[in-house]
């Protein structure tokens, strides 16, 4: 039994792609420009290479390139979370971890199963498997380019100093990251979000906007989030049927070699289905770029927003307490002007924040629409020309067996 | 989208059952002219999407494996550019001549109308052993040629077809399931209607009423006059006690309506091969069968009857003998069939194992659909941009009716392809048994020489005993084992010929029949695809007005 393990692999890519599909209008800005031009598949490890060109005086070079991992990522996202400054901002989500285990798991009952076909057909399977293998690595690095691309875009966090960091650091962050303070300061606050999301429900919005934007988001979310995971079952059953075809292909070849009597068109048959299976591979993988990885990505982003709404909650619940603790402080008369102070920053804090998130979330639906008209489109447009496609080359056979 | 709301979110697709009955209407009846219109249209106003669009094909462009890895290479991906996940559009053959497609499209073998010519026949009788027709058989059959009366004597057996199923003019559908009666005792019935202009019928057009163990009494009838003879008769369908005792409680459900579809379209090809070779269909019991309204119950196929046990047990012992029976084979052309046939017995199982699967994954595909279909529909409504809203229910609305076409699809995929694989599993299995029969034939002619021997040496050893009484009864039990031993031979050189013409033929169906039916299939796919881009062409505007 043989077990098959990822090596190492170079692949260039372009700054094109899932970066202009789910986020127009990225990484247009020729002050800072960021992308990775290659990643390096080792084990379970992913390790991606950071790109920036840039003319901003606040970086050492012109242009510069690191080597980072998914943890570090991660741990940038963390530090932008649990910024002050940037509670009133939505956080680009943090791409999710590079999950091979499908493709990996496929794999070895591939190999399980190896003794029950024929040649062609284990190695029409495994060119299968290995494309979807790349597919997965190249859209993990992808949405790892388009967190970045979200920040590099943003004028407040385009000068995050740790955004810098991790763009410039020549060394392993890894050091960084281990700061045990961090990781607790990480799940503690994730512990408190949910106390949060009781919160939420629980207020009382006077701003009609916000009333507005939090009964939407909360719905939104769920709905999308099922979408998201429907169109994955979706995605998965259209690749099964293309596998098939590559079982029906290489068995009509086997007939048709084995066969004298004039059975020629088993022969065609074969060839048509093994160029359908093609066209059916790329049918259900670009439904699940256009589409899924759409749904999946705006439900991710729509959790950002949540969370900005939380944190404004959190900011109004505090101006009420420091509210309630000024009354108390005049009742007692003691630590007035503290109490006052207290709940002046309060207010400017909630202020700062309703008005940053006001347009944060209004910026954020237009991004969200042009995004979706964009990959709708482009999945008709698709699905269109891939159904053409199919159709010649089905004529084509259909011609072809009529003639004889 | 109406009607379906959150709480039918856990439910599959409903109504296989009215698509089947649309399906096969659809089907049976002439087609209609697609919409080529559109096909045409979109394909003059088709643009390529420029290669930044295209995921896969623009972004990899070289990939290697590092050298230094330790680790074995099993995973070495060749270049890019020549993997499975481009196939380069300039590939793609337009054919502008695509109105001549369907219009061409042929369906069955088309009903004459001619004026009835009275038949003499005898009445139909269903004894086992082989009679001799009466039947005349006018010249209007042209350009065929049957040879009349006494084609059961295997010395005459002339029986030509010069060119095989498509002049038969003959078809015969299977319609009309009905349940009769109630409990255990219920049984299905079946209207069977020929349509013809052959005039060893009394009629040009007549329907009877049918149930399953009316077809397995023909079969048995067929199998156990013609098969010893050397003549492939058709497999009638198989028995299924859980789907029979399913639609006999009377459970209405999904699977009991599809196993009802499923048996109907198999008898009914099961009549259409049988009355396609032109002995069988000269059969009176056919004749019968066909024509007569009422039917002697054939209570000898059921399983458990002293019939049924004794098939077990002949079968049995068929299968002990093969092993045991070493031939002589002094025809390469046997051997070499027999081989032939063995191997393509192995693939189209496993050709048909390949196909069951994608019916499986079509039918989970259109579940799936269908199910994206919904969630789409309640994203839409969740959606507070006025145009994405509306797309979003669009959308929801296509796949919907995309899962309705992978249905379609998906009963295509059966009822075309992997039934058309399942029949042809079976009629190789009765090929072969032609081909054991022969064997047997071979055999019992060995042994008539093996007693001839015997009485020849008995006959000697009392020629020497001088018993001058038995002398007599030895000399002519040797009479009669010369006249066995010359029988067995006509028969054995009866039976090959009659194999090598029946091989002929059932090769010659096969190709026909693959060919008609595989292009049935593939159009059906075709249509999918038509359908298809119907529906995103129609959808693509509505995302553009996203605004």
């Amino acid at each position: 039994m043989r077990v098959y393990k990822v090596l190492k692999k170079i692949i260039h890519l372009g700054a094109k792609g899932l970066a202009r599909s789910v986020s127009v209008d990225l990484n247009n800005d020729a002050s800072l420009l960021i992308d990775i031009p290659d990643a390096l598949c080792e084990r379970d490890k992913v390790k991606f290479t950071v790109h920036t060109k840039t003319t901003l005086g606040t970086f050492q070079k012109p242009e510069f390139s690191v080597s980072r991992q998914h943890e570090d990522f991660i741990w940038l996202h963390d530090t932008l979370v649990e910024t002050e400054e940037y509670a009133g901002l939505i956080i680009p989500p943090a791409p999710p971890k590079p999950d091979f285990e499908s493709p990996r798991e496929k794999m070895h009952k591939l190999g399980e199963g190896e003794a029950s076909m024929t040649k062609e057909e284990y190695a029409k399977m495994k060119q299968e498997l290995e494309a979807e293998y790349l597919a997965v690595f190249k859209k993990t690095v992808q949405v790892h380019e388009i967190f970045l691309q979200r920040l590099s875009s943003h004028p407040v966090f385009s000068k995050d100093r740790n955004f810098q960091i991790f763009l410039e650091y020549d060394q392993d962050l890894s050091v960084r990251r281990k700061n045990a303070k961090e990781m607790f300061g990480g799940f503690f606050k994730n512990m408190v979000k949910t106390a949060d999301e009781v919160l939420i429900s629980g207020t009382k919005e006077v701003d009609e906007f916000f009333d507005q934007e939090k009964t939407f988001l909360l719905d939104y979310f769920s709905k999308i989030k099922d979408a998201t995971s429907k169109a994955e079952k979706m995605t998965r059953s259209h690749k099964n049927v293309a596998d098939d075809y590559i079982h029906v292909s290489a068995t009509l070849n086997s007939l048709s070699a084995e066969d004298s009597t004039p059975l020629k068109h088993l022969e065609k048959l074969a060839d048509l289905f093994e160029k359908l299976r093609k066209v059916e591979g790329r049918v259900a993988s670009d439904q699940e770029l256009k589409l899924t990885e759409l749904l999946r990505y705006y439900m991710r982003d729509i959790q950002a927003a949540k969370d900005l709404l939380y944190r404004r909650a959190r900011a109004l619940a505090d101006y009420e307490n420091a509210n309630k603790a000024l009354d108390k402080a005049r009742l007692k008369s003691k630590d007035v002007a503290q109490a006052q102070q207290h709940q002046q920053q309060c207010l400017q804090k909630f202020d700062t924040l309703s008005e940053s998130g006001k347009k944060e979330l209004t910026s954020f639906k237009g991004r969200r629409v042009l995004a979706f008209r964009k990959n709708l489109i482009e999945m008709a447009e698709l699905e269109i020309k891939h159904a053409k496609s199919n159709m010649a080359l089905l004529q084509g056979c259909v011609e072809l067996l009529k003639s004889n | 989208m109406t009607g379906r709301g959150a709480a039918d979110s856990l439910l599959p697709a409903p109504s296989f059952a009215p698509s089947v009955i649309q399906w096969r209407s659809k089907m049976a009846a002439e087609r209609d002219t697609p919409p080529l219109g559109s096909a045409a249209a979109g394909l003059a106003d088709f643009r390529e999407p420029e290669d930044g669009e295209d995921l896969f094909v623009s972004t990899a462009s070289t990939l290697e494996s590092s050298p230094s890895s330790p680790e074995p290479a099993s995973l070495q991906v060749e270049d890019v550019s020549a993997n499975s996940n481009g196939p380069k559009t300039a590939e793609i053959l337009i054919d502008d001549d695509q109105d001549d497609l369907f219009a061409e499209a042929t369906e069955e073998v088309s009903l004459d109308s001619p004026e009835r010519e009275p038949i003499l026949s005898d009445g139909p009788s269903p004894a086992i052993t082989p009679v001799t027709p009466t039947a005349l058989i006018s010249n209007r059959i042209e350009p065929k040629v049957i040879g009349v009366p006494s084609m059961f004597e295997r010395s005459l057996d002339e029986v030509e077809e010069e060119a095989g199923g498509d002049l038969f003019d003959i078809n015969i559908s299977v319609s009309d399931p009905e349940k009769v009666g109630d409990g255990m005792n219920a049984y299905m019935a079946y209207k069977v209607t020929t349509k013809t202009s052959l005039t060893i019928f009394n009629q040009s057009e007549f329907s009877v009423k049918r149930r399953f163990s009316d077809f397995l009494g023909l079969h048995s009838k067929l199998a156990s006059k013609y098969m010893h003879i050397g003549y492939i008769v058709p497999p009638a369908p198989e028995k299924s006690i859980v789907g029979m005792t399913k639609v006999k409680v009377g459970k209405e459900d999904l699977s009991s309506t599809e196993f009802v579809e499923k048996r109907r379209s198999a008898l009914e090809r099961y009549l259409m091969r049988t009355v396609k070779h032109p002995t069988l269909i000269q059969d009176p019991d056919v004749i019968q069968f066909l024509e007569s309204s009422e039917l002697p119950r054939a209570v000898s196929t059921q399983a458990l009857s002293g019939a049924g046990i004794l098939r077990m047990v002949n079968k049995a012992a068929d299968a002990v003998n093969k092993m045991t029976i070493k031939m002589n084979e002094s025809d390469a052309w046997f051997e070499e069939k027999q081989q032939q046939f063995e191997n393509l017995d192995q693939q189209l199982r496993k050709l048909h194992a390949s196909v069951e699967a994608l019916v499986c994954h079509r039918k989970e595909l259109s579940v799936n659909t269908a199910s994206f279909a919904r969630s789409a529909a309640m994203l839409g409504n969740s959606e507070d941009h006025t145009a994405l809203s509306r797309a979003l229910s669009q959308l929801a609305e296509v796949e919907e009716k995309i899962d309705q076409l992978h249905q379609e699809q998906a009963y295509a995929d059966f009822y075309l392809f992997s039934e058309l694989l399942g029949d042809y599993v079976r009629l190789i299995t009765a090929v072969k048994g032609v081909f054991d029969q022969r064997m047997k034939t071979w055999s019992k002619w060995q042994d008539a020489q093996v007693m001839l021997q015997k009485k020849r040496e008995a006959e000697a050893k009392l020629h020497l005993a001088n018993k001058p009484d038995k002398l007599q009864q030895a000399k002519d039990e040797i009479k009669e084992w010369e006249g066995k031993v010359q029988q067995g031979e006509r028969d054995f050189e009866q039976i090959s010929k009659t194999i090598r013409k029946e091989v002929g033929r059932f090769e010659k169906e096969r190709v026909k029949d693959f060919k008609v039916v595989i292009i049935k299939y593939l159009e059906s796919l075709v249509h999918t695809q038509q359908q298809l881009i119907k529906y995103w062409e129609a959808f693509l505007p509505e995302a553009k007005a996203i605004a």
